[in-house]
């Protein structure tokens, strides 16, 4: 089997437009998430969020790109850019043949489908934009990925919610190891942060209306980001010979169902995960120390999740740090492991561990070392992502420092 | 019109699949088998009976003054939300 590097990272998210930027503020611990702003917010409950701020559309594409580009597919894009520069790769021939795009996603154009349904059901126009279907389509931004960067090796979309991005990487990892491609684009996107985005979610009563304080005793629900996280996989052989530079290792992955709750989480489904990652990448318990969690902020993962980390890893799971950057960036649903991934290279390769920001009691229920409020300096060599994804669908991924 | 406490028990029965005569008063929801799914189900369909809005997040349920540990407590916090608001 082929080991896997990653060679190019690229963001745009309520942190930062790229990725020292968000890097940054995570060392920082700075909070993305403020009042929202769009159209009908007023009618809104739930009227915070992490979204992407001082953003011009107009300044990175032209006329007739925005007319095809929903905004999660705009964020990947930006993403993809400075993914695919940092890799330095361009690709041609037998090269581009080969490599392709595995995108997570979970709810498609959701601006583009609220903008036409209220302008067919509420403004009662008959006609909308001949492109509304390939603006929405779940599979728009990996297919615009793949045409901007000449990339027709297999290509398609991962749709797990929450856990899309950690499923899509698992994928894109395992074409690189089995070695089916030498170069594997993949990450996730998600743009929900409009009126019927945020009002399907408050529907369900899990949203918080002041913020996201994962692991905290007086957390009270979940905070949407929105945003993208792009990297560049590649056979290390491949990186080598070109002399690229290898921001981390991917080490494995493994994928469980719960097959119980289309809701609620389950520790056993969570631990199978974390450990079937573990099995993978030929890893002991005390290699892990830091674990940047699913770490929603609702009463029922945080807790959830602590146990299964308590459950797996036993008196190691007190030497370890876990923490949820979702405190800052907020929850980006099918784009949220691509971003966390980011504070994974950050703690493998740079030895900053990124905080749980917004942490205010200690709850018996998650009692580890959140990292709470302030980044910390250690030195880790591995480090594990989780999703947990409403339907019960779990991906764990494993990050080793490249040595 | 039936009474504010027949039209919430008809709410809960239906959302239990139980006959209303089988919804008492001192229930709890766990009692009649809803779940936190259900539960979110049952006070969308009482917001929309009612025309009122139930300050209820699931991740703190005892943090509004809004009880629902028995049918009783619900049926109480829904009359005094129609005071409130009418």
């Amino acid at each position: 089997m082929k080991r896997v590097v990653i060679t190019g990272a690229g963001t745009i998210n309520a942190l930062g437009h790229n990725v020292p930027d968000t890097l940054e503020a995570m060392r920082e611990g700075r909070c993305g998430i403020r009042e929202l702003e769009f159209r009908d917010v007023d009618r809104l409950s739930i009227r915070i969020g992490g979204q992407v701020r001082d953003y011009d559309p107009e300044a990175r594409f032209n006329r007739q790109q925005m007319a095809l580009y929903d905004r999660f597919t705009q964020f990947t894009l930006i993403a993809a850019r400075e993914a695919i520069a940092q890799a330095g790769l361009v690709f041609s021939g037998e090269l581009a043949a080969r490599a392709g795009v595995v995108l997570g996603n979970s709810g498609g154009g959701m601006t583009t489908l609220d903008e036409n349904y209220r302008s067919v059901y509420e403004d009662g126009k008959n006609r909308v934009h001949p492109f509304v279907v390939p603006k929405l389509m779940n599979n728009a931004a990996a297919s615009h990925v793949s045409m901007e960067f000449n990339l027709k090796g297999p290509s398609f979309t991962v749709s797990t919610a929450c856990a899309s991005s950690n499923h899509a990487m698992a994928q894109a990892f395992q074409m690189v190891h089995g070695g089916m491609t030498p170069v594997m684009v993949t990450g996730g996107s998600e743009s929900m942060l409009c009126f019927g985005g945020v009002k399907a979610w408050e529907g369900l009563r899990v949203m918080s209306k002041d913020g996201c304080r994962p692991f905290s005793a007086n957390r009270n629900g979940m905070v949407q980001g929105e945003g993208a996280g792009i990297f560049v996989f590649e056979e290390y052989e491949h990186a080598r010979a070109r002399g690229a530079e290898i921001l981390a290792e991917v080490a494995g992955y493994a994928m469980s169902s719960d097959a119980a709750d289309i809701v609620m989480p389950s520790k056993q489904g969570a631990s199978r995960a974390i450990k079937g990652a573990l099995a993978d990448a030929r890893l002991n318990l005390s290699d892990v120390g830091y674990i940047n969690a699913h770490g929603t902020g609702t009463a029922a993962n945080d807790k959830t999740e602590s146990a299964a980390v308590a459950d797996v890893f036993g008196a190691h799971a007190d030497r370890l740090m876990i923490s949820s950057t979702k405190s800052m960036h907020g929850h980006l649903i099918g784009g949220t492991g691509a971003v966390e991934l980011l504070a994974c290279i950050m703690a493998v390769r740079d030895g900053v561990i990124a905080p749980t920001i917004g942490y205010q009691e200690p709850d018996p229920e998650c009692a580890l070392d959140v990292v709470p409020n302030v980044a910390r300096e250690a030195d880790v060599n591995v480090a594990l992502s989780n999703a947990f994804a409403f339907g019960g669908l779990n991906a764990v991924l494993a990050l080793k420092r490249f040595a | 019109m039936s009474s504010i406490k027949d039209r919430v028990i008809g709410i809960i029965a239906e959302q239990a699949v139980l006959d209303p005569s089988d919804v008492t008063m001192d229930s709890t929801l766990e009692d009649l088998g809803i779940d936190s799914l259900g539960l979110v189900e049952s006070i969308f369909a009482i917001e929309e009976e009612f025309d009122v809005s139930v300050p209820f997040n699931a991740n703190e349920p005892e943090a509004s003054d809004f009880d629902i540990s028995s049918v009783a407590s619900i049926v109480a916090g829904i009359e005094k939300l129609i005071a409130e608001q009418s």
